[in-house]
């Protein structure tokens, strides 16, 4: 299975292309948050405030890292588990938000707001954050400092590996594979 | 009375706290490795080859198996011979605690008032302790960081005894199944049944520190995890969810007598970053 490489900030044309089950390798910048920053950034946008970044064509990343240990730009970095988010997507979905990237279900509103806006859920592996470490390049945080391992930061990552979880056409990976392998009823 | 000193301690602690956050068991490795074999799925295979590679990463001693290096679970086994000096054995073990995750690099995961302000006290503390006495004049320390993921796929009930066998194990199943991709499998199950309900989950989450896929002494026990496992495994959910055969490694169960009247039982799910290391002093 030959994965498709991407590059942010995402194009509908790539939305697009994308497929539940696909392997990708992300390439560009992409941006960090997790619960506390999600609520800030909701927030933010409840109170007609700008956003600390530009969300239009960008991917956030649902992690919060390990300290980086002197010469790394970030220490280990796999993802979050995505439900906790699900209050909040919607609303960056809104305003441009073109990707997530995570562990675990999205809820239907999500799923549905990710049809509506055409963006996509990516997985990365849970648990393989040395490995996805070693794809992060550079780290920056760039609001929220307070929060510590839950700031928002950006980063710059090659060849992050991820796999496409809800495409446009509302499909979910989680179900298709489960499908697959499943030997129970119901 | 044979002594310890609470420097030992707290030395001891922080370096379980680094070693359990780099270098996952033998144990882990080899059920992993076997599940690689076995399973069908080529995604699933792709995951637990990255998973694998992941644990090669990390045993280099710079970057921990998993950014979420957990709440810090320790078990104590003090044996009653034991005299503890030079300062309190709980903060001995905090002190180890605080230690151990900034020696490591490992990240800071506990916030103070839980529903309300959650502010990170900033060094992973405070613990959480279990003490168990038991004759001889050793301490048996036990580190196991459980991260936020997995802890919370954790269900209790409280059965009617004529649930059974039976429903305990379709419980178990279906806890399994609706946690889907959350707790990153594959997974270990812990299952608690019997005692009350603070001793059900305390065994639940104990059952997750035998050896991977080693089975329980007891026969009838042993054979209750073998079905279940098999159950789980027909799920199809499969390595991080995205489908296929191996969703748990293990199923772990321990029991303990209960009321005449009740039959709790506790899940608690391990993921694949199966951390624990334990030293005996
Ligand atoms: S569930 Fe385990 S492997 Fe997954 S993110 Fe949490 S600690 Fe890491």
């Amino acid at each position: 299975m030959a994965a498709i490489k991407i590059t942010t900030p995402l194009t509908d044309e790539v939305i697009e292309q994308l497929h539940a089950g696909d392997n990708v390798l992300i390439t560009g910048t992409i941006y960090v948050g997790r619960d506390a920053a999600h609520k800030r950034l909701v927030a933010a946008l409840d109170a007609g405030e700008e956003l600390p970044f530009d969300p239009r064509g960008q991917i956030i990343y649902y992690m919060g890292p390990s300290p980086a240990r002197p010469g790394r730009p970030i220490g280990s970095a796999g993802p979050t588990t995505s439900y906790r988010m699900d209050p909040y997507a919607p609303r960056l979905l809104e305003v441009g938000l073109k990707g997530m990237i995570g562990k675990g279900n999205r809820s239907q509103p999500v799923r549905e707001a990710m049809q509506k806006y055409k963006a996509v859920y990516f997985a990365a592996i849970g648990g393989a954050a040395a490995l996805i470490a070693n794809s992060i390049k550079e780290a920056e945080v760039i609001a929220y400092p307070d929060l510590g391992a839950e700031a928002l930061r950006r980063l710059r990552v090659e060849d992050f590996p991820a796999v496409v979880v809800n495409d446009i056409y509302g499909n979910d990976a989680y179900e298709m594979g489960k499908a697959q392998y499943r030997e129970v009823d119901g | 009375m044979r002594e310890i000193n609470v420097d030992t301690i707290t030395d001891e602690v922080a370096r379980l706290c680094i070693e359990a956050c780099y270098y996952l068991g033998d144990d882990v490795l080899a059920a992993l490795k076997k599940a690689r074999a076995n399973e069908p799925s080529p995604v699933g295979q792709a995951v637990l080859d990255q998973i694998l590679q992941n644990a090669e990463i990390a045993s280099r001693g710079e970057l921990p198996l998993c950014q979420d290096t957990g709440l810090t679970v320790v078990f104590l086994e003090l044996g009653q011979e034991v005299h503890i000096v030079g300062g309190s054995l709980y903060e001995a073990i905090q002190a180890g605690v605080r230690k151990g995750y900034k020696e490591g690099y490992l990240r800071k995961s506990v916030v103070e008032k839980p529903f309300s302000a959650r502010i990170n006290t900033g060094d992973n503390t405070p613990a959480v302790i279990h003490t168990e006495i038991v004759p001889g004049d050793r301490l048996k320390i036990t580190v196991a960081p459980k991260g936020g993921g997995s802890e919370n796929m954790s269900y209790l009930r409280m059965f009617s005894p004529a649930a059974g066998r039976q429903g305990i194990i379709d419980w178990v199943v279906e806890c399994v199944d609706k946690s889907g991709a959350n707790p990153c499998p594959p997974i270990i199950v812990g299952v608690g049944i019997g005692g009350t309900i603070e001793r059900t989950t305390l065994i639940a989450k104990k059952a997750l520190l035998r050896p991977v896929g080693q089975p329980h002494p007891d026969p009838e026990v042993a054979e209750m995890e073998a079905e279940i496992l098999e159950r789980v495994n027909k799920l199809g959910i499969g390595p991080q969810g995205l489908g296929g055969r191996t969703t748990a490694l293990a199923v772990h169960v321990e029991t303990f007598p209960c009321h005449i009247a009740s039959m709790p039982a506790a899940v608690n799910i391990q993921c694949h970053s199966a951390r624990h290391k334990e030293v005996v002093i």
